[in-house]
């Protein structure tokens, strides 16, 4: 290049063909298009909110919020501040994704497996209720059951008893629960406890049955006494109290579900469980078949072929997306203030209507969404972890 | 669960062996205990639901807040007056879609097969008979005997000049701006308030806007996460992360709200702007995740067959990389399309009076109390046909422009 000394046009030239200038060029305009941009709206936000002579603050948060909340895991009043009243909401958020993420798996992957059903009308129905329930918005389902299925359900005076055991009335559901809160948290943790340490069990003695032929007697042992201990704790240890039907409507005891709860966990747990039943349907039919007619072979009949051969395959192709199934769950949540379940975005916007602090409520929202998705995707990823191909 | 192989892995045909339907029922539904169980189950329970339904449907339901609203339900407090307008722009979809039908399908032996004609007949016969649109029957036949007829002329024409299916494209794009200006008015038309635009007009209309809107952002936001250059990748993935983290209602409700705290003082966008402005960002962050896995699935040796041919990157995506990508990922696609169209119920939410929206108003209305099930019912059907037909279309482009026979 240097070679010429025709001046500096040629050497622009050679600069314009090279690609690594092309590369260098390219990210900096980019990067100075989006500064401009971000600076440009960022100096409008700031100019109008100083026009409406609100600086970007957080201290509204310690400030009293003064509205209440109809209902909520932690005691809260309404002269609680805006930080507690949060908390409130993001408490009854978590609710409705545990519960929507339970249900979701068991409803998703029994309606997945359904559609291999040799049963005509278990197929039929699979497929029905796949094409149907993923083609209609959620939130017209929200409204449907909130309005229309639990809206219509008899006075507390006529309420339906199902087996003496739950009541149904246009107020709630009522189901059996621990004599106290302390005691179901301690039996949702020995649950908890209990799956990952049968998991790890189980683990332990297939790596010890394979790797040196014992039946891996000790394990079996160690997961028996693991079940009847969790048994025990969870007949016995969490003293049950049953709703009873009082004479003349309503219902004492039990755990009461607000139909606002029940009617967003319905619509959000029929909805997604749609999706999660194809794509536990993918998964199953990406198990070649010379898995099945191998499993078959060796005379497994047709449900221990499905558990102990294709369904541990076809995980590995299930947990990925079923991460963003778990996330919609998550995010979907939000849609539970349309029928007036006092979840975190609900809350947000009464905190944002109060205080006219838009922005700051955005923030809070976002970060608090963003890390619930960060949890499940961690969660999922170390589980995604154990089941993938282990290539030595 | 009692289960057998997926028969789509069987890569020789079934046999078909005819059975009787006791046979059959045998075979299908009472083959061991279990299944006779199930079976018996399941006709109970559901044969149970579907009678509460159907005697529900036929008693105790009141239908009449169905045709009553029907105008309502389609395009919310659009002025009455005005209302030749809509049927002109449904003049102008019909005629389009006759066209490209016609267009598109010019190699088939015959257009008007049986099972068409039988759907032909079926949507006339419902048009005829179905309450709410009875009295528009007059409109609606012609519109039917359009799409049918552009079809033939389209097939014709399509025949004759082959590259009339390129032009197709345009004509859909600027049918977009007449569809604005035949809704909004102006240009010689009387101007219809945004807050009149309501019903399956306005849930088409944002919808629409939304996809196309989302389409170049998302196709932009995926070749930038997928670039070799740092700052653009990180731009790119930064932005479709923190989007796919909020949920569509904050965005939406946030953007109503903070969109003109962006803007200089002052400008304030329309309402229906900023609800397509937040569902296009919100859309566009999905999309691009769609279009990434299509281009991942793209082998890296047409990049490199590209680059030996002398193509510079511009050239190998536009021309080798991208058609491929969009192909492989249609289905992803149009399912997100499909989301786009079901999240437009959430702009009820937000204020603004869409088929949701109306339904929610009309629910309002004191004559009307308790008819929850009627309406959203029938709101339901709407949705699921619209969702149902692009799917359906979905699966045909896909076979169309499917070429490893």
């Amino acid at each position: 290049m240097a070679h010429d000394s025709g001046g500096k046009s040629f050497e622009l030239k050679a600069v314009l063909r090279d690609e690594r200038f092309w590369k260098i060029a390219f990210q900096v305009i980019t990067l100075i298009v989006v500064l401009v941009l971000l600076s440009f709206f960022l100096g409008n936000l700031n100019r109008n909110l100083l026009q409406q002579g609100r600086a970007f603050s957080f201290s509204f948060l310690r400030n009293q919020a003064g509205f209440s909340i109809g209902e909520s895991l932690i005691r809260y009043r309404p002269n609680d501040p805006y930080w507690r009243a949060l908390m409130v909401g993001l408490g009854n958020t978590l609710t409705l994704v545990a519960g929507g993420i339970a249900l979701t798996t068991v409803l998703g992957v029994v309606a997945g497996v359904a559609s291999f059903s040799k049963n005509w009308l278990v197929h039929k129905l699979s497929r029905l209720y796949v094409g149907l329930v993923r083609n209609i918005p959620l939130l017209l389902q929200l409204f449907f059951w909130y309005f229309a299925i639990y809206g219509t359900l008899p006075r507390p005076a006529d309420q339906i008893s199902v087996l003496g055991l739950a009541f149904l009335n246009n107020r709630g559901v009522y189901i059996p629960w621990a004599g106290s809160a302390v005691l179901a948290m301690l039996g949702i943790g020995a649950t908890v406890g209990a799956v990952i340490a049968a998991l790890w069990l189980w683990q332990w003695r297939t790596k010890i049955r394979i790797e040196t032929g014992v039946g891996g007697q000790a394990q079996t042992i160690a997961l028996a006494v693991l079940g009847l201990a969790w048994l025990a704790i969870v007949t016995v240890g969490m003293n049950w109290t049953i709703p009873e039907g009082i004479e003349g409507g309503g219902v004492a005891g039990g755990l009461r579900l607000s139909r606002e709860y029940v009617a967003a966990l319905t619509a959000l747990v029929f909805y997604t469980s749609a999706f999660v039943a194809e794509i536990v349907r993918a998964g199953i039919q990406s198990v070649s078949k010379g898995q099945w007619e191998a499993a078959r072979t060796l005379g497994l009949n047709a449900g221990m072929v499905m558990r102990l051969v294709v369904f541990p395959q076809a995980m590995r192709v299930i947990i990925p997306p079923m991460n963003s199934e778990y996330m919609n769950l998550t995010k979907n949540t939000s849609l539970a203030f349309a029928i007036a379940f006092p979840e975190m975005y609900s809350v947000a916007t009464t905190t944002y209507n109060q205080t006219g602090r838009p922005v700051e409520v955005f923030v809070v929202l976002m970060a608090t969404y963003l890390i619930l998705c960060l949890l499940i995707t961690l969660v999922m990823n170390q589980l995604n972890r154990t089941v993938q191909f282990k290539e030595r | 669960m009692t289960s057998v192989t997926p028969d789509s892995f069987s890569s020789a045909p079934p046999d078909v062996v005819a059975l009787g339907p006791v046979a059959w029922a045998k075979k299908n539904l009472f083959s061991d205990w279990f299944n006779s169980l199930l079976t018996v189950v399941i006709v109970a329970v559901f044969g149970w639901g579907l009678l509460r339904l159907v005697t529900w449907a036929f008693t105790t339901a009141q239908w009449q807040v169905i045709p009553n609203n029907f105008g309502l339900f389609m395009t919310g407090t659009f002025p009455a007056r005005l209302y030749p307008r809509i049927w002109a722009l449904l003049a102008v979809i019909c005629g389009l879609a006759g066209v490209s039908w016609g267009v598109l399908g010019r190699n088939v032996s015959r257009l008007f097969s049986r099972n068409v004609l039988i759907g032909l007949a079926a949507v006339c016969a419902f048009i005829v008979l179905f309450p709410p649109t009875r009295p528009s029957a007059l409109k609606l036949l012609p519109m039917v005997a359009l799409v049918a007829g552009a079809a033939a002329a389209g097939r014709q024409v399509g025949r004759k000049f082959p590259a009339v299916g390129k032009l197709l494209s345009l004509a859909w794009f600027l049918s977009y701006f007449v569809a604005l200006w035949l809704i909004g008015g102006g240009l010689g038309l009387t101007r219809v308030s945004t807050n009149d635009w309501g019903g399956l007009l306005l849930t088409l209309f944002t919808a629409v806007s939304g996809i196309v809107l989302c389409f170049p952002l998302g196709l932009l936001l995926a070749l930038g996460r997928r670039s070799a250059l740092p700052v653009v990748r990180w731009l790119s993935t930064a932005y479709i992360e923190l989007v796919r983290g909020v949920p569509l209602v904050a965005l939406l409700f946030m953007g109503q709200v903070m969109i003109p705290l962006f803007l200089p003082l002052g400008s304030r966008p329309d309402r229906i702007l900023r609800a397509i402005i937040a569902l296009a960002l919100f859309s566009a962050a999905y999309l691009a995740e769609n279009v990434r896995a299509g281009l991942q699935a793209v082998p890296r040796g047409q990049n490199e067959a590209a680059a030996s041919l002398g193509l510079n990157t511009p050239m190998t995506l536009g021309f080798i990389v991208l058609p491929q990508a969009l192909k492989i990922a249609i289905p992803a696609i149009v399912g997100q399309f499909i989301s786009l169209f079901q999240d437009t119920t959430l702009l009820s939410i937000v204020g603004l009076a869409e088929l949701l929206g109306i339904g929610k108003s009309i629910l309002a209305n004191p004559a009307y109390l308790g008819r929850y099930a009627e309406v959203y019912l029938f709101l339901a059907v709407i949705y699921w046909l619209f969702c149902y037909a692009m799917s359906l279309g979905s699966r045909k482009i896909e076979e169309k422009l499917n070429t490893d026979h």
